[in-house]
């Protein structure tokens, strides 16, 4: 898994609330078998019309958003336990995503693909969306050592909280099958006892 | 202090405490299908892994598959592709495939309960955000991302944050023609879409005990859509009746140690859950959604909301509706009965006694996917096939079909579907489709006349 540690970058804000996994990648693009290549397909049915042309007002569209922060409204990643969602905010460039909350499975899925789910409360979410529609050149800094989020050329900083333990996978690009190997041993000792009646 | 349900389960999983907030728990059931598995699979190939417990993983194919003709190679290449690595995966690492075919293929969440292999006190999970369902059962059952098949595949262990618990209590008798489905999409309504996430539901009270295991298993399986990780029911004489003599169940002596235990799983009286909530079952109405998401639902006889939220705005626009209409006598095109959420013999039941006699609106398309070959049988068995047939629906062969857009049923740009299914997001039925969720019965009612009805007007007494 890549790692993270610090980001600085522009950001590009979706001020919309629970966007679901159909429209972060739609169903019909699910069907590859490799983990890669996902990122044209991001959010297909806002980005192009149904002539496969680009939709001229959505963000991504609008080349004076950019950046490999993505700010959602609350409740980002609910619907569908599609992975392909994680992968395809990764290959189209994200590394973080903000939101006020994220659906659980797709909090998951970002962490163990090295995407950085930043939740702030609403009401910074908000600051954050008019900060970067007032300016759009403005960088934002994630921070995972020191757990904070700020706002370059301001005093806006504001904490945030991670897993201690995802914190680390992140942090050294370990993930969960790593460590759940490593409990070989435990592992097989409940199983000899377990037993459902 | 007492223990519910759900930490009953969830102990007797724990492998291994990490911090005190998260744990290693152990998986007994492993589901996986065509869309989230092949990653998994390649994963375990570059480790050099085999997977730990062949014995405990069952495979089937359903979100690719055509609905019609299913002898046939799946005519689209990248759908035949998927269901080809499945196979491929599983004959390489030793899986036991219900495949396109198999006298027990079906959706992996209509399959599990009905052959046996999801019981009380397991726990179970699947690359698919509605394994919520299979905790109809008392188990606890969630969905998972694929780089969690991955871990399941070589460890039988997730690391895993345990989730907060919620109760929803709902006593008190349903209406005639209010099923579990609107049940549940009452919920969605009053908590909203991300209204549970967090929690791990458990749904008691009378209203819940007096469903069917079907109806169960459609409420647990639209947890989800709250943003709720999973959903579970206590077990009782009416699961251990539907469990009996499946398939995959303990057979006999075995059977009576098994019911013995199961009874000891029911939340304790003094148990604490970090939030209880409670609904009046009788003043449910059947319910109909009118936006793009679970959430946005309504009593039939309510109109629109009003907002002046951009969300609720977009939603609407992409529906075709305004703030304060009401939603009965819209036109609509299309009738979806089927999906993980409406698609077992008891739904099949219901709308064939409803149809029976009656005949579909003209120009309407009413498509009825069974869940299962078992169920499929079943209704062929039970004739049920040729009341659909007369009443002018088309009873197709099991699969996930209209649900999501993923196969050749789909639902064209800016039309409605009436749909017995989970999702009413933007496109998921098909690009630009417009997707009003509803219960069978609904539905039903709706491919007569042609528009939104309430089922209610349309009953006799003696019916359903």
């Amino acid at each position: 898994m890549k790692k993270f540690d610090i980001l600085t970058s522009t950001a590009v804000p979706i001020p919309i609330e629970h966007v679901d996994t159909d429209q972060i990648i739609p169903a019909r693009y699910l069907k590859n078998v490799s983990r890669e290549g996902f990122g044209k397909y991001l959010f297909y049915d806002w980005r192009y019309d149904q002539n496969d042309e680009p939709v001229r007002d959505f963000v991504l569209n609008n080349a004076i958003y950019r950046g490999e922060i993505l700010i959602a409204g609350k409740n980002f990643g609910c619907g569908s336990s599609r992975e392909h969602a994680a992968w395809a905010l990764a290959d189209y460039g994200f590394r973080v995503v903000v939101s006020s909350y994220f659906a659980d499975i797709f909090r998951g899925n970002a962490l163990n693909n090295g995407i950085l789910p930043v939740q702030v409360s609403e009401q910074d979410l908000q600051v954050l969306f008019s900060y970067i529609e007032q300016v759009p050149s403005t960088r934002l800094t994630v921070d995972l050592p020191d757990q904070q989020i700020k706002v370059e050329g301001t005093s806006w900083i504001r904490d945030f909280e991670i897993d201690l333990y995802k914190k680390q996978c992140l942090l050294n690009g370990y993930d969960d099958v790593d460590f759940l190997l490593s409990l070989d041993n435990e592992i097989t000792s409940f199983e000899e006892n377990h037993s459902l009646f | 202090m007492g223990k519910s349900m759900f930490d009953k389960v969830w102990d007797a999983h724990v492998v291994k405490s990490l911090d005190g907030k998260r744990d290693v728990i152990y998986i007994d059931r492993h589901y996986i299908h065509e869309v989230t598995s092949p990653q998994a699979f390649s994963a375990l190939k570059q480790r050099g892994l085999r997977i730990r417990c062949p014995d405990r993983t069952i495979a089937t194919a359903d979100h690719n598959v055509p609905t019609v003709n299913q002898h046939l190679p799946i005519a689209e290449p990248l759908s035949r592709h998927q269901v080809a690595t499945l196979t491929e995966n599983c004959a390489d690492f030793g899986v036991e495939l219900f495949g396109l075919g198999h006298s027990k293929q079906g959706i992996v969440h209509v399959i599990g309960p009905e052959l046996g292999l999801s019981l009380p006190g397991m726990t179970i999970v699947c690359g698919d955000s509605h394994t919520s369902t299979h905790g109809a059962l008392g188990n606890i059952a969630f969905g998972i991302g694929t780089s969690q098949v991955e871990q399941v595949f070589a460890t039988q262990c997730l690391i895993l944050q345990r989730p907060k618990t919620m109760r929803i209590t709902i006593d008190g008798k349903l209406q005639r023609g209010v099923s579990a489905k609107d049940i549940i999409l009452h919920i969605i309504a009053e908590l909203t879409t991300g209204g549970a996430t967090g929690y791990f539901v458990e749904y008691a009270g009378q209203a819940i005990r007096s469903l069917t295991m079907e109806g169960r298993m459609t409420v647990c399986n639209m947890s989800i859509e709250m943003g709720a990780r999973g959903g579970m029911i206590a077990p009782d004489d009416k699961t251990y009746t539907y469990l009996r003599d499946k398939e995959y169940v303990p057979r006999e002596e075995a059977f009576d140690r098994a019911v013995d235990y199961w009874n000891t799983l029911c939340t304790d009286r003094n148990a604490r859950f970090d939030k209880d909530i409670y609904f009046d079952a009788s003043v449910i109405e059947p319910m109909v959604t009118f936006g793009t998401n679970p959430g946005m639902g309504i009593p039939i006889s309510h109109p629109i909301p009003t907002s002046g939220h951009d969300h609720f705005r977009k939603s609407l626009d992409y529906m075709g509706f305004r703030p304060g209409e009401k939603l009965e006598g819209k036109k609509i095109q299309h009738i979806f009965i089927g999906s993980c959420t409406n698609s077992r013999i008891e739904d099949l039941r219901i709308v064939a006694s409803f149809v029976k006699g009656k005949r579909k609106f003209r120009d309407i398309k009413a498509f009825i996917v069974p869940g299962s070959k078992n169920v499929e049988e079943q209704a062929r068995k039970e004739g049920l096939h040729e009341i659909f047939d007369s009443a002018g629906f088309e009873f197709r062969q099991p699969g996930c079909s209209a649900c999501l857009g993923m196969n050749e049923d789909k639902i064209p740009r800016g039309e409605y579907c009436m749909s017995t299914s989970n999702r009413n997001f933007e496109g998921r039925q098909g690009q630009g489709a417009r997707t009003i969720l509803a219960s069978p019965l609904m539905a039903a009612a709706a491919a007569i006349t042609g528009e939104i009805t309430d089922v209610r007007k349309m009953m006799n007494h003696e019916e359903i």
